[in-house]
């Protein structure tokens, strides 16, 4: 099922006119904070009316203002999982997971309450109430009570934000379970670039109320001339498959026909791993760089340079079917000839990884 | 020392099922005009704010004076109502009205401060997990609400208990038909050598006033703990 979306709205000197479609997967709205991003969601939801638009979820209208005609919000069969959870706070988790499931009818399909619980991790919370549990708990029962919806869509919206860094650890693998195991299209709403880069399938880049850029994660992240939240911010994304493991301790990756060391990762060879790459971690040298501690050094060519408003310039290499931003000086652009088909040796400082 | 009379009985009978009558019958409204003014915007809301809040203000001769120019057997809306068998004038049920409108004002503003602390965005949650409005109103909205719902329940009762100048001046100060026990005391305090009977009813009045503020603490707790806010 694919979600199209197109809308335009006007409010409070805030002028939004977008489109896009989201494909099966994980669709990212990403962008800063006043770009749009919420209103996009929630006129998705049915909770905010835009003026003009129309939505579509697998070829069913949700929403034609040309035709007059917008579902209300209780028969769109949506699981929207919000930032602050917003669990009801008098009834039982039990009874917060299945709150959807009873209006959605028992013959709904969709995931049962077990297989939910199985999957979340949240079976010996049932009989808790919500103020008995942490944010991450909450957030996971917010996430099994959207499903339990029978829903035909998942919204997100910045489901993570409120989390601190360990509970995120926490909650993220259940995302990409979600993500590869049930077929659902899902929007979730971030404006965190790594989480971007460990979830989206597909990134809708949103500027002011426009579409920036969309298309598939790793090309849209590796752009140079997208990086909604400024070139600090920018960063590679790349698919790798674990390979082996050293005896020294380090995990040997391959990353589109390139090898990558890193310390240990508690996988098995043959796994995929997506690997976030900062543009700041990333140095140029047209020679192999020789006695250098860096155990990263990959071959490639520059695809593209962009200069920026400062002194920085983000420049894009393809390194075999990898592709990795640097975040340089124009100053080194202009003394290297970092121009688009020159050789360059990209080194890696840091590579992170999302571990489980 | 409390050896009532049959007569005193009555009162302190006739109390109870009045202000038991004014609560109830007055609850659906009061939860529905609270939820207007907390959550709706129409035109008129002002209007509607100032209807129900003028029994707090008017002298309650006023208010009692009124609700028999509008519900005496002469008036256009009881003679309306006496035509399918409703009689407020000079009955028990009378009082009941005129307690309720008396208590009302009450009972609106502590519904509406426990309607207006729900954060909406739980009930817009529920609407995307495909409840209705009216869903979302019974198994959101309403469980949040209720200990305002109690709290201004006994309030309108102990309010209902005490009711006197509109009671009196709607219905009157009949015996076994409209006398509660404010009207009994003030019936025995203006006879001679009534002191006795009106300080035995005024103890039962402090006694009922007591227990209704203790039921509603302990209730006011159990709800707390169910709804997690305590």
């Amino acid at each position: 099922m694919t979600l199209e979306v197109a809308l335009r709205h006007r409010f409070g000197g805030f002028d939004l006119d977008v489109a896009f479609e989201a494909p099966p997967g994980l669709t990212v709205l990403f962008g800063r904070s006043g770009s749009g991003k919420t209103t996009v969601i929630n006129a998705v939801a049915g909770l905010l009316r835009p003026q003009a638009g129309r939505i579509a979820v697998g070829g069913e209208v949700l929403l034609d203002t040309a035709r007059g005609l917008s579902v209300p919000v209780h028969r769109r069969r949506l699981g929207y999982v919000f930032q602050e959870g917003r669990l009801f706070p008098h009834l039982t988790v039990r009874q917060n997971l299945l709150y959807g499931r009873w209006f959605a009818g028992a013959g709904a399909p969709g995931p049962t309450l077990d297989e939910v619980t199985d999957l979340l991790g949240i079976a010996p919370l049932l009989d808790r109430r919500p103020a008995r549990l942490s944010g991450g708990e909450k957030q996971r029962v917010a996430i099994g009570r959207a499903l339990l919806a029978a829903p035909r869509l998942v919204l997100a919206d910045e489901p993570l934000a409120a989390l601190d860094a360990a509970r995120k650890a926490e909650i993220l693998p259940y995302l990409e379970r979600l993500r590869d195991e049930m077929r659902l299209p899902i929007l979730y709403v971030s404006h965190a670039p790594a989480e971007v880069a460990r979830l989206a399938t597909t990134v809708v880049v949103l500027e002011a109320g426009r579409v920036l850029r969309t298309g598939p994660a790793a090309e849209v992240l590796s752009d140079p001339g997208v990086t909604p939240l400024g070139p600090r911010a920018a960063g590679a994304m790349l698919t790798a498959r674990v390979s082996g493991h050293t005896e020294d301790g380090l995990t040997e990756l391959d990353a589109g026909g390139q090898t990558l060391l890193l310390p240990r990762l508690p996988r098995t060879p043959g796994e995929t791993v997506r690997l976030h790459v900062r543009a700041q971690d990333v140095m140029l040298a047209v020679e192999e760089p020789r006695g250098i501690s860096a155990l990263n050094v990959l071959p490639g060519t520059v695809a593209e340079v962009r200069m920026g408003d400062g002194p920085g310039a983000l420049v894009q290499v393809n390194t075999g079917e990898a592709r990795l931003l640097a975040r340089v000086t124009q100053r080194s652009v202009t003394a290297l000839g970092l121009a688009p088909g020159r050789p360059v040796f990209a080194v890696l400082k840091a590579v992170s990884v999302e571990k489980d | 020392m409390l050896d009532l009379g049959p007569e005193e009985w009555t009162a302190v009978r006739l109390s109870l099922q009045v202000a038991a009558w004014a609560t109830l019958a007055s609850l659906p409204p009061g939860i529905l005009v609270a939820v207007a003014l907390a959550r709706w915007s129409f035109p008129g809301k002002q209007l509607l704010n100032g209807l129900v809040h003028l029994p707090l203000i008017l002298p309650p001769v006023v208010t009692g004076y009124l609700l028999l120019l509008t519900f005496g057997t002469n008036a256009p809306v009881g003679a309306a109502l006496k035509e399918i068998g409703i009689v407020f004038a000079f009955r028990w049920t009378g009082a009941a009205l005129a307690a309720a409108v008396m208590a009302f004002p009450l009972m609106v503003r502590a519904i509406r401060l426990s309607v207006e602390a729900i954060d909406p965005r739980l009930e817009e949650a529920a609407a995307t997990l495909g409840a209705s409005r009216g869903w979302v109103f019974l198994t959101v909205t309403l469980p949040l609400a209720l200990p305002g719902i109690l709290a201004g329940a006994v309030l309108a009762f102990a309010k209902a208990m005490g009711e006197f100048g509109a009671t009196i001046t709607f219905v009157s100060n009949i015996p076994g038909q409209t006398q509660t026990l404010p009207s009994a005391i003030y019936t025995f305090l203006q006879v001679p050598g009534g002191e006795n009977a009106a300080l035995r009813l005024v103890l039962i009045s402090v006694a009922l006033a007591m227990g209704a503020l203790l039921l509603s603490e302990v209730l006011a707790r159990r709800v707390a703990r169910r709804v997690g806010a305590a």
